[in-house]
């Protein structure tokens, strides 16, 4: 194999977050319409780079991630050794609208999976006029506790390889080897405590069955793609959000909770089409 | 349907790495069908079919043949891919002093996905189960 570079670029970002300075890890390719991305829970932007090196995505969008405080490359704030980390609803809300204005985007599509494809709903609810669309990947109104969560936080056990136990199933049956393995090394890696305290909003603080009602998709175009082996955030779950909501949903074969980065050649082949719509409109609005 | 679970782990030289740490026994239990798997440095010693009077084990597996029978199928459906899977759906209860399950939950997950119907040897260590 001869050597080459990704058209990726990845920089660090100081900026005030929720009234704290932060150095936040972006990573981003492409131009046109701003895509912001949102990893999943114990996880990292690496999830993404199938986008990121797709040049049929990046010759129209401008595809950013970036690692959640606590996660990948961006270091926790200072101070952090003194307290717990918990993720919640309103911090989530305003760490996303807080780096879109830092970063200057103007009405970006934002993309988020698990608890990236919850809180795309909340923005939906709260703040519909500030993005050109929302797509939300394995988005379900809530899930309730099924395991004990305190199992991937104690001395006793290996926080990384437990939280890439625990969603190791969640990975389709029928994805590449590769890129289960890919998606379940990034778990591997994350901090301690840091999946249990992002699993604080996926199952506790961040439900929006009662809101659901209240988005209107008609507001800002809210389009859902969930993979069939999905338990966590089930089929169900993400059709209930598009009968309450007006949004376009799609359940994808053959894939499962980490769509982005288990099988990324299938992924981008249902992603696709929902960008050119968003592109579509945008043009349809601008003519 | 635990038949070559023994041959199955033992052959498969990374999930036996993976597992070099365990030393327990547990039980599978498929409906009221006991058995009582014995592991050593990550290698499955013996599996002994119940029923027992006094049985030892650290924790146990306790499903429906039914759930068993669709989480080892070869292409399992979605909903019944995964451990946890079953647990959510309460099909699945695990019982007991948790820690070595928990401590080694990737080894155990290949473990339970080894009776899969057409699982080969020496693959999906830890995978879905």
């Amino acid at each position: 194999m001869s050597p080459r570079f990704e058209p990726a670029i990845g920089r660090y970002l100081h900026l005030d977050l929720l009234g704290r300075p932060h150095r936040l890890y972006v990573e981003e390719a492409g131009q046109g319409i701003p895509l912001l991305c949102l990893h999943t829970a114990g996880s990292d932007g690496r999830q993404y780079r199938g986008l990121l090196n797709d040049a049929r995505i990046t010759a129209n969008y401008r595809v950013i991630v970036f690692d959640m405080p606590w996660h990948g490359k961006s270091s926790p704030p200072a101070g952090w050794e003194n307290e717990e980390y918990k993720l919640t609803s309103r911090d989530y809300v305003r760490m996303i609208l807080e780096v879109s204005a830092a970063l200057e985007l103007d009405k970006p599509v934002v993309m988020g999976c698990s608890i990236g494809g919850r809180i795309v709903l909340h923005l939906a609810h709260e703040h519909p006029e500030k993005f050109r669309a929302i797509i939300g990947l394995e988005s379900s109104p809530k899930v309730d506790p099924y395991y004990d969560v305190s199992w991937l936080h104690r001395p006793d056990v290996h926080g990384g390889e437990v939280s890439a136990g625990i969603v190791s199933g969640l990975v389709a049956p029928t994805a590449p080897e590769e890129g289960r393995w890919e998606t379940l090394w990034h778990y591997m890696q994350s901090g301690p405590g840091v999946f249990k305290g992002d699993l604080h909003f996926y199952m506790i603080d961040g439900d929006i069955s009662d809101k659901l009602d209240t988005i209107d998709a008609r507001r800002c175009p809210l389009y859902l793609l969930t993979g069939e082996y999905d338990y966590s955030c089930t089929t169900e779950g993400t059709l209930e959000v598009a009968r309450r909501t007006g949004a376009e949903a799609t359940i994808m074969r053959d894939l499962g909770h980490f769509p982005m980065s288990e099988n990324p050649e299938k992924f981008i082949g249902y992603l696709l089409p929902v960008l050119e719509k968003i592109r579509a409109g945008r043009e349809a609005s601008a003519a | 349907m635990l038949d070559h679970l023994a041959a199955r782990v033992n052959g498969d030289a990374n999930l036996v790495r993976r597992g070099r740490f365990v030393n327990t026994s547990f039980l599978i239990a498929i409906d009221n069908a006991d058995h009582i798997v014995r592991i050593e440095h990550g290698r499955i010693a013996s599996v002994t079919p119940g029923p027992f009077i006094t049985p030892n084990y650290a924790f146990a597996l306790r499903a429906p043949r039914e759930a068993w029978e669709k989480l080892w199928s070869e292409k399992p459906i979605p909903g019944f891919t995964d451990l946890f899977a079953l647990v959510k759906k309460k099909l699945l209860r695990i019982e007991g002093d948790l820690h070595p399950f928990m401590s080694n939950l990737l080894y155990f997950k290949g473990v339970l996905a080894a009776p899969r119907r057409g699982a080969a040897v020496a693959t999906r260590s830890g995978g879905a189960a």
